[in-house]
């Protein structure tokens, strides 16, 4: 659909009818925010408002923290047409390395993490070799990667048992929240920094949203109508700011929330603004066409992996924190949860599509789902039918949208 | 004269914007080879479609008669029950399954429920006894060489005891030997009550196995000769194949090559490891600054193996021989350092091998080349749309704008797409596969202009097509290919199409 034409027929349009017109052209984009806004709307209204309270929302999102890094870094292995199914046990050994180092091996926390995220790169890097190398695929490659660390993380286990970490820094990062200004008398009980941060964040997010809608303007791209343009800034702004709001009634930011939200705005910017980025996507379009233009295979091939590891080695870390301690059974169905994360995300499987922030929004779905019906009492038996289909709900609806759209 | 076996009237059949068929009559006596022949998109592949079913009835119009009754046959389904079977080039066995499997797919032999193994595997020996294939028929396909796993197809078709047998382009993949067995083949089909209708590029094998030869050309009969009577010679052939008025729809080449070679080939071999022989010859070239080199041959003949494995061989074969740009021994191990060495190559398949499909107009034309729009790894977008503006205004890409998907353009506009990222990665030598295949004509004489517009400003570019009139009317210098090996160069004052095809058949 041409930039003129679409612009030409919103306007004069009353502002309901612009606004289904919006929501029927951007349905794929949108979908997912909405499913997420109606998911929390069920369980507010189902749990009485539990669900939206501080001390929820601020545990939900630090339970989401090591699924989340997880489904980034499987957002990039599905854009290039792999996936990778050893993540969740190599989370777990690296998790349970990072108890070792920290409690056998006395290694103090700022070189035990390093440690392990190398390690974590270079587990990622092994998965990648038979792929780009042999051309193996990387189901099977990574399902033998999925048995080895298992086997690795009951081995390194086997003669303690749980590992208990008692390093209070270490511990902090799945449990502990950024310090508040010291000495400010205003606003007891409220977290100040929080508040700041989050004002920064929605005036930041304003400033870029105009910043581009100039841009494109002035090549006469398609822009959204002004007075949609503006809902869209005063919906975002109200979010951040209520999440804010209810953040900072509580303990405010999380480590986890906030190493979440570094993860995913750099993994945000590579894949959007860099020349990484645009090859990953690229390969994953084409992989042959993007041979042919130069770009090598093998070699993204070995970074998307490599980041992978990484992450996972971080995901571990995240949950070993969070539960103080190293069990055998860390990491068990992650790898998963993360892929679902990505799909419900409107990653195609297809590859070549799929955007960070939409992992980010998928993981935060799934995570929804199951701590409201925690909060509601559901049975588990239940909890995973209704996730199932919640999953299969969001393909078929990213594979329909799609298909509309041509 | 008793009916022929197959008679095919009147046939039209049209693709969007095309007549790939305009009333073609094609007559099929009992018991004879019949070839046809004909430059690429001629049509011939389109008749035989049409006689298998994979036009359906209603598709085409005209009528099709076997044994003298009118057919409407609307799938292979149906043409297999009339007794017409058709060997594609790419064969049809399944390389993980036993040759009797793959004899008896989809007609297995039954007892009860049950498929009879010992009865298929017994029938299958007998019909590899009529190809005359001495293989264990329990050995798996893949295991076998092209030469036999197409004696298996055959076998496959005679076990459905096929009356008509189409066999499109069966030698090409094949080597001399090979080549040699199944021509004797088809004759000793003919005392089994097998008739054939054998599509072939080569002439040589056309005139020793042919009875009948049909010619078509732009999707009509020429003519049909018959053999008895000694009117089937290479020269008669090439003479009906390809003559027709060139259009003038060519720049006259403003243009002048100088005398500074900047991309050399020497003795240059590869081997293709899956395939297991030799796929380039012995190629020796030359390319001049600012010259429009013609690559001619016909489809598979090696001319996409040779661009290839010069564009940092991204299939792997294993090279020998000398490759000098501008002067200088060079090895190029991947796309990546071909383009750096000053090489670009267009694919003749942009779906598959050109673009990113999903991705929009901009984001295509400037995947090779995003270093020159960014800074520090950073991508500066205004700069990206800049570009590709520029592209889309020089090259007359017709699309409301840069941010369009690619898919949703025409073919023509697809093509300028392709050419576009390789223009703005302004490379020395240019290489075009096939550039104006499945675009209309005003968009090919756009593409003519954009080249003679380029090697005037000193890019060398090198064409590679199957159409004789293209090759004719843009080259300066043209080498013909055939079989992996340049069988000859002409400078384009002593070129003919004649001259061309007879090299090209070599």
């Amino acid at each position: 659909m041409s930039s003129v034409t679409s612009s030409q027929k919103t306007t004069g349009l009353s502002f309901l009818a612009t606004a289904r017109n919006v929501l029927q052209q951007n349905i794929r984009e949108y979908g997912m925010y909405i499913a997420l806004f109606v998911i929390m709307a069920i369980f507010t209204v189902t749990t009485k408002g539990i669900f939206l309270s501080s001390r929820n929302i601020s545990n939900l999102l630090n339970q989401t923290g090591y699924i989340a890094v997880l489904a980034v870094g499987m957002t990039l292995v599905i854009i290039i047409r792999h996936i990778d199914l050893s993540v969740g046990f190599l989370a777990g050994f690296l998790g349970a390395i990072a108890a070792i180092a920290l409690v056998s091996w006395h290694l103090p926390v700022y070189l035990a993490i390093p440690l392990v995220l190398a390690l974590g790169i270079l587990g990622g890097l092994i998965t990648a070799f038979p792929v780009a190398q042999l051309g193996i695929p990387s189901f099977v490659a990574s399902l033998g990667g999925w048995l080895i660390y298992r086997g690795a993380l009951l081995l390194v286990t086997a003669g303690t048992g749980t590992i208990i970490i008692p390093d209070e820094v270490f511990n902090a990062i799945g449990n502990g929240f950024i310090p508040d200004f010291p000495g400010l008398e205003i606003l007891p009980g409220v977290h100040k920094l929080t508040l700041v941060l989050g004002l920064v964040a929605i005036v930041l997010f304003i400033f870029m949203e105009i910043n581009n809608r100039r841009k494109k303007q002035a090549y006469n791209f398609e822009v959204l109508p002004l007075n949609m343009f503006l809902l869209k800034l005063i919906f975002v702004s109200v979010l951040v700011g209520y999440v804010t709001w209810v953040l900072a009634g509580y303990s405010g930011l999380s480590w986890t929330t906030v190493i979440v939200l570094i993860v995913v705005g750099v993994y945000h910017f590579v894949m959007s603004a860099t020349v990484l980025g645009r090859h990953i996507y690229a390969v994953g379009g084409n992989p042959d066409a993007a041979e042919l233009s130069g770009i090598s295979v093998k070699r993204l091939t070995y970074i998307v992996f490599g980041s992978m590891g990484m992450l996972s080695a971080l995901s571990g870390i995240l949950f070993a924190s969070r539960l103080r301690s190293a069990t055998t059974t860390a990491g068990t169905l992650f790898e998963l949860d993360a892929i679902a994360a990505a799909y419900v995300g409107g990653v195609s499987a297809a590859g070549g599509v799929g955007k960070v922030v939409g992992s980010l929004i998928g993981a935060l779905v799934m995570l929804s789902l199951t701590s409201g019906m925690n909060l509601m009492g559901i049975d588990i038996s239940l909890q995973y039918i209704v996730r199932g289909a919640v999953l299969a709900a969001a393909v078929i609806f990213d594979v329909t949208t799609r298909q509309r759209a041509h | 004269m008793d009916t022929p076996l197959l008679e095919m009237k009147n046939i039209t059949k049209e693709f969007p914007g095309v007549k790939a068929l305009n009333n073609v009559s094609f007559r099929v006596a009992r018991h004879e080879i019949h070839c046809l022949v004909g430059e690429n998109g001629a049509g011939k592949s389109t008749l035989m479609k049409v006689l298998s079913g994979v036009y359906p009835h209603g598709d085409y119009t005209g009528e099709i008669f076997v044994n003298g009754e009118l057919q409407t046959l609307r799938s292979i389904r149906d043409s297999e029950k009339v007794g017409i079977a058709i060997i594609y080039q790419e064969l049809a066995l399944v390389p993980e399954m036993t040759v009797y499997e793959n004899i008896f797919l989809g007609h297995e032999i039954k007892k009860g429920f049950q498929v009879d193994w010992n009865e298929t595997i017994k029938r299958a020996g007998e019909m590899l006894k009529i190809v005359k294939l001495d293989v264990n028929p329990a050995l798996k396909v893949r295991d076998l060489s092209v030469g036999k796993q197409q004696l298996v197809e055959i076998a496959k078709a005679l076990s459905r005891e096929v009356k008509l047998l189409i066999l499109d382009e069966p030698t090409a993949a094949l080597n001399e030997d090979d080549s040699e067995n199944l021509l004797n083949l088809l004759r000793g089909l003919k005392e089994h009550g097998v008739t054939c209708i054998l599509i072939s590029h080569k002439l040589k094998e056309v005139i020793r196995v042919a009875d009948t030869v049909t010619v078509l050309r732009d999707g009509r009969t020429v003519c049909t000769l018959e053999a008895k009577t000694g009117e089937v010679s290479q020269n008669v052939l090439i003479k009906h194949m390809v003559g027709r008025e060139i259009d003038n729809i060519y720049p006259q080449a403003e243009h002048q090559p100088s005398d500074e070679i900047v991309l050399e080939v020497r003795n240059w071999n590869a081997y293709h490891p899956a395939l297991g022989r030799n796929i380039l010859k012995d190629v020796s070239f030359k390319v001049k600054k600012g010259e429009i080199v013609g690559l001619a041959g016909l489809m598979g003949s090696g001319r996409t193996e040779l661009a290839l494995s010069i564009f940092g061989n991204p299939a792997g074969y294993q090279l020998n021989g000398e490759l000098f740009i501008k002067g200088h021994p060079t090895q190029l191990k991947h796309p990546r350092e071909a383009l750096r060495a000053g090489l670009a190559y267009l694919s003749e398949d942009r779906k598959n091998y050109g673009l990113i499909l999903i991705q929009d107009v901009k984001q295509n034309i400037t995947l090779s080349n995003l270093q020159a729009i960014s800074r520090r790894g950073i991508v500066n977008n205004n700069a990206e749309v800049k570009v590709a503006n520029e592209y889309k205004v020089s090259l007359n890409i017709k699309t409301p704008s840069v941010e369009q998907r690619v898919s949703n353009l025409s073919g023509g506009n697809q093509q300028k797409v392709c050419l576009g990222k390789w223009l703005f990665v302004n490379p020395d030598v240019l290489i075009l596969d096939e550039p104006t295949r499945g675009i209309d004509v005003g968009a090919k004489f756009e593409i003519y202009a954009i080249m003679t517009r380029l090697a005037r400003q000193g890019m060398s570019i090198i064409m590679i097509s199957s159409e004789l009139p293209e090759i004719l009317g843009m080259s300066d210098r043209v080498y013909v290919v055939s079989s992996g090996r340049v069988t000859g160069e002409l400078p384009i004052q002593e070129a003919t199409q004649e001259k061309i095809m007879h090299l090209a058949t070599y």
